[in-house]
């Protein structure tokens, strides 16, 4: 378990400094440098303004000692005028700049966000919380009522039941978010149809999230990432239904209530909770797509914004961050299956 | 001209008769619903006079209600289809107006069925189809969106106005307005209202629909395409290969989507043209796949093999260079008069990150199907006849995991239709202007609250699209899986 658990986290370790490399050259090419330079000293200035300014601001040196610099393992950048140091990646608080000093994600230093001139730890932990409270809410919602669809429908394999149930199940896997909010905000929160119910903005839900005020969003992630879910729970159970075990608890004479409860569900989950757990990208996406439909300015949000605006540390920093809980929730399901599963076994 | 209502005067009797038919269906449905939850459903009944009851009491009861209530509805909605043809413009409303609009879509679809109904012991996989109702179902919500698409985006029919000119005094107007200056043979009204740019949102969906069909299957087939390449060899072979080619694969599967395009479909990525030099690996592997296909299959016969590989190369690089080469973009080198298309800007970068999102999943399905299929005895039969390993991949194995390859290809078209729809959303990648679905809704979710009609036409419509593929490929899993 052990060895499974170090070569998992390796595994882990190598993935992500992979992607956060790929991340790190795609937002530092050079179009987009330039832009960020332009945005910062006005758009008609000379190349070789834009080349001195890039120079004045570390964006000139070689991607792979910028990357080091920007992980915390190649010191910072400085810019020295005259023998005397003016400007440096790592500024202390006072203003002075430390030659040699080391400042990346490793020392905690996350960099500034040009865009909302603060720091990137700062908004990535304000926008994490906000989207942690939606994620708790949606998962409220979607797996108990994804569990209950999936094992009403794989009780009995075929019935009327199983198949209106799939149907919804379908229906809802079909539906994506950008799609389902539309509808839902037209419908329960738009003057044309006139059914104001609920307010088809989740802004007033960062401070105080209401029923009125969160049900749309919560509703809209859950209901995509239900049906797939429920199917993979139904499918779960209808193989449990069908197992030695169910007969002879049947034979035994068991009521069939009992039968499912007692006996079919704790074998029939171990699977969907992979799955939960695998949806988290997912999820993810929907987050980003609901967050910016109904403006809540969670994590998704402020991707959105980050990379909308070339806004290069934040977007590396929330690349990193979405990066490593896909990957994390990957290992945790895994070490979930073997743990639940006892068939398997890790040697 | 006098505005229209969504279902005219002769709607006036038709609503009643189509609620009613509906209700009685709902409540059918919902009786027998509860009744197989409260009972398991009694297929066969011995009577007490010694007979046999095929299916007795409420259950059956049920049932027949049930089936002569859907029958009844979908007479209705055929009245609503059929009537609009016999009546004057406008007797049925809007709903009669856009089933006129889409005549030839109707010929179309029921011709298909026809034909398909009629022949379908003789069709294999796809005949079975047309034994499941779900999957009928699907097939008819998918085929529909075709047929729009190809009298649309072919022969310029259904649509009623240009899907880019603005009409003026048509801004945000509701369903059914009258043109505000109606020239002579110009169509008289706005069948589902005018967008915020005075645009008509009927012609715009149908128009949407051509970019989707266009794009949608194409990319999925790529998709396969490379995804098949790589997962047989993978699978296969197993070792270095199979460890390496599943860390890039999860290395892209890490990724959110959104954030992946948000990397790859902005206008600075398009100038530095990584997404051109991601063109020039990924157009590379159905030449691949081709190649190694016929190669593998005409390796007994050296003489034909060379003329049929020369024949592939030779059309196939052309395509491919034609394909790849895009003026404007860093990857410009093929001279203009070989070039036979440009691909339109933002759709090839559109295309390409389309399929290199899918690539990934569709690699770890074929992978798994190769390990679980190499250990059948025809392939250890292939192998003691001395076949090469690419024949044992493409003719013995592949063939043997058509099954669910064919049923994730369903899905996945209708996931590619969703993350086009997201890129759209967005506003990624194409024009601003074009009519495909996700940028509709995107224009339209800024009056949302509002008017709701310019977002929610695109988002119905791409929403029966994705559900006609679902439910067409769970039809084809059931089929499938009663062989």
């Amino acid at each position: 378990m052990i060895r499974f658990l170090l070569s998992r986290l390796l595994t882990l370790l190598v993935t992500t400094f992979a992607l956060t490399f790929i991340v790190f050259f795609l937002t530092n090419l050079e179009p987009s440098l330039e832009k960020i330079a332009k945005s910062e000293i006005g758009t008609r200035v000379s190349d070789a303004e834009v080349e001195s300014w890039l120079d004045r601001n570390g964006y000139g040196e070689p991607m792979l000692v910028r990357y080091g610099e920007w992980l915390g393992v190649v010191p910072g950048w400085t810019h020295t005028v005259d023998g005397e140091v003016v400007a440096g990646r790592c500024e202390a608080p006072a203003g002075a700049v430390e030659a040699g000093a080391f400042c990346g994600i490793m020392q905690g230093d996350w960099g500034w966000s040009t865009v909302f001139r603060r720091d990137v730890a700062e908004i990535i932990g304000r926008s994490l919380a906000l989207t942690g409270k939606l994620m708790f809410w949606v998962m409220m919602v979607m797996v108990p009522g994804a569990l209950i669809l999936g094992v009403l429908a794989g009780m009995r394999e075929g019935s009327k039941l199983d198949r209106s149930l799939s149907t919804v199940s379908i229906l809802t896997t079909a539906t994506p978010e950008y799609v389902s909010g539309v509808v839902f905000i037209a419908v329960f929160a738009s003057t044309a149809v006139g059914l104001r119910w609920f307010n088809g903005s989740a802004t007033s839900a960062m401070e105080d999230a209401t029923f009125e005020n969160f049900t749309l969003p919560v509703l809209t992630i859950a209901l995509y990432g239900m049906g797939y879910i429920a199917r993979m729970t139904r499918a779960s159970m209808t193989e449990v239904m069908t197992a030695q075990y169910i007969r002879t608890a049947r034979l035994k004479g068991v009521s069939f209530p009992m039968i499912v409860l007692r006996h079919a569900l704790r074998n029939a989950l171990i699977a969907p909770f992979t799955v939960i757990m695998l949806q988290f990208p997912w999820l993810l996406n929907g987050v980003v797509i609901v967050e910016t439909l109904f403006n809540y300015k969670g994590f998704g949000w402020t991707l959105v914004q980050a990379a909308g605006n070339n806004d290069i540390e934040l977007l590396l920093g929330v690349s990193v961050v979405s990066v490593v809980v896909v990957l994390l929730t990957q290992l945790i399901s895994d070490i979930g299956y073997v743990y639940l599963n006892p068939r398997i076994r890790v040697s | 001209m006098e505005p229209l209502s969504w279902t005219g005067p002769w709607g006036a009797w038709l609503n009643p008769l189509l609620g009613l038919s509906v209700a009685g269906l709902v409540a059918a449905s919902l009786l027998s619903l509860v009744l197989s939850l409260v009972s398991a459903p009694v297929r066969r009944q011995s009577l007490p006079d010694g007979t046999l009851a095929a299916r007795a009491g409420l259950h059956g009861l049920a049932d027949l209600a049930g089936r002569a209530f859907l029958w009844l509805t979908a007479l209705v909605l055929a009245l609503y289809l059929m009537l609009p043809l016999l009546l004057p413009y406008g007797a049925l409303g809007i709903l009669g107006e856009m089933s006129q609009r889409f005549l030839p879509v109707w010929i179309a679809l029921a011709l298909t069925f026809g034909l398909s109904i009629a022949f379908k012991r003789r069709l294999g996989l796809y005949g079975k189809l047309f034994d499941s109702t779900i999957g009928m179902a699907g097939f008819a919500l998918v085929m529909f969106w075709v047929f729009t698409a190809l009298f649309a985006g072919l022969f310029d029919m259904i649509a009623t106005h240009d899907p880019l000119t603005a009409l003026s005094g048509m801004k945000n107007k509701v369903p059914g307005t009258p043109l505000a200056m109606a020239d002579d043979g110009v169509y008289p009204h706005y069948l589902l209202g005018g967008d915020n740019l005075a645009r008509d949102v009927f012609s715009r969906m149908v128009h949407g629909s051509w970019i989707v069909v266009q794009i949608a299957p194409l990319a999925t087939i790529f998709a396969f395409l490379v995804g098949i390449t790589l997962g047989l060899p993978a699978g296969f072979y197993a070792g270095r290969l199979d460890t390496l080619l599943s860390f890039l694969a999860n290395l892209i599967l890490a990724f959110p989507v959104i954030l992946l395009f948000y990397l790859l479909v902005t206008p600075e990525m398009v100038q530095t043209g990584v997404p051109a030099y991601m063109a020039m690996v990924l157009f590379l592997f159905p030449i691949a796949f081709f190649g190694v296909l016929l190669n593998a299959r005409l390796a007994p016969r050296p003489m034909l093999r060379l003329v049929v590989l020369a024949t592939l190369l030779l059309f196939g690089g052309w395509l491919y260079l034609s394909m790849v080469s895009q003026d404007g973009t860093p990857v410009d080198f093929w001279p203009d008069a070989l070039d036979l298309f440009d691909v339109p800007g933002g759709i090839l970068v559109v295309f390409v990150s389309v399929v290199f999102v899918n690539a990934p999943t569709v690699f770890r399905i074929v992978r798994g199907l190769t390990m679980d299929i190499k250990t059948r005895d025809y392939v250890a039969a292939a192998q003691t006849r001395g076949e090469s390993p690419w024949y044992i991949m493409l003719w013995e194995i592949l063939p043997n995991a058509r099954g669910p390859l064919i049923v994730d290809f369903c899905l996945r078209i209708g996931y590619t239709t969703i993350l086009l729809g997201t890129l759209g959303f967005f506003g990624l990648g194409l024009p601003p202007d074009s009519p495909d679905w996700g940028s509709t809704i995107n224009l339209g979710r800024r009056l949302l609250s509002i008017y709701p009609h310019a977002a929610m036409v695109p988002a119905l419509a791409l929403l029966s699209l994705v559900l006609g593929l679902n439910l067409l490929a769970d039809g084809l899993r059931e089929e499938s899986l009663r062989d």
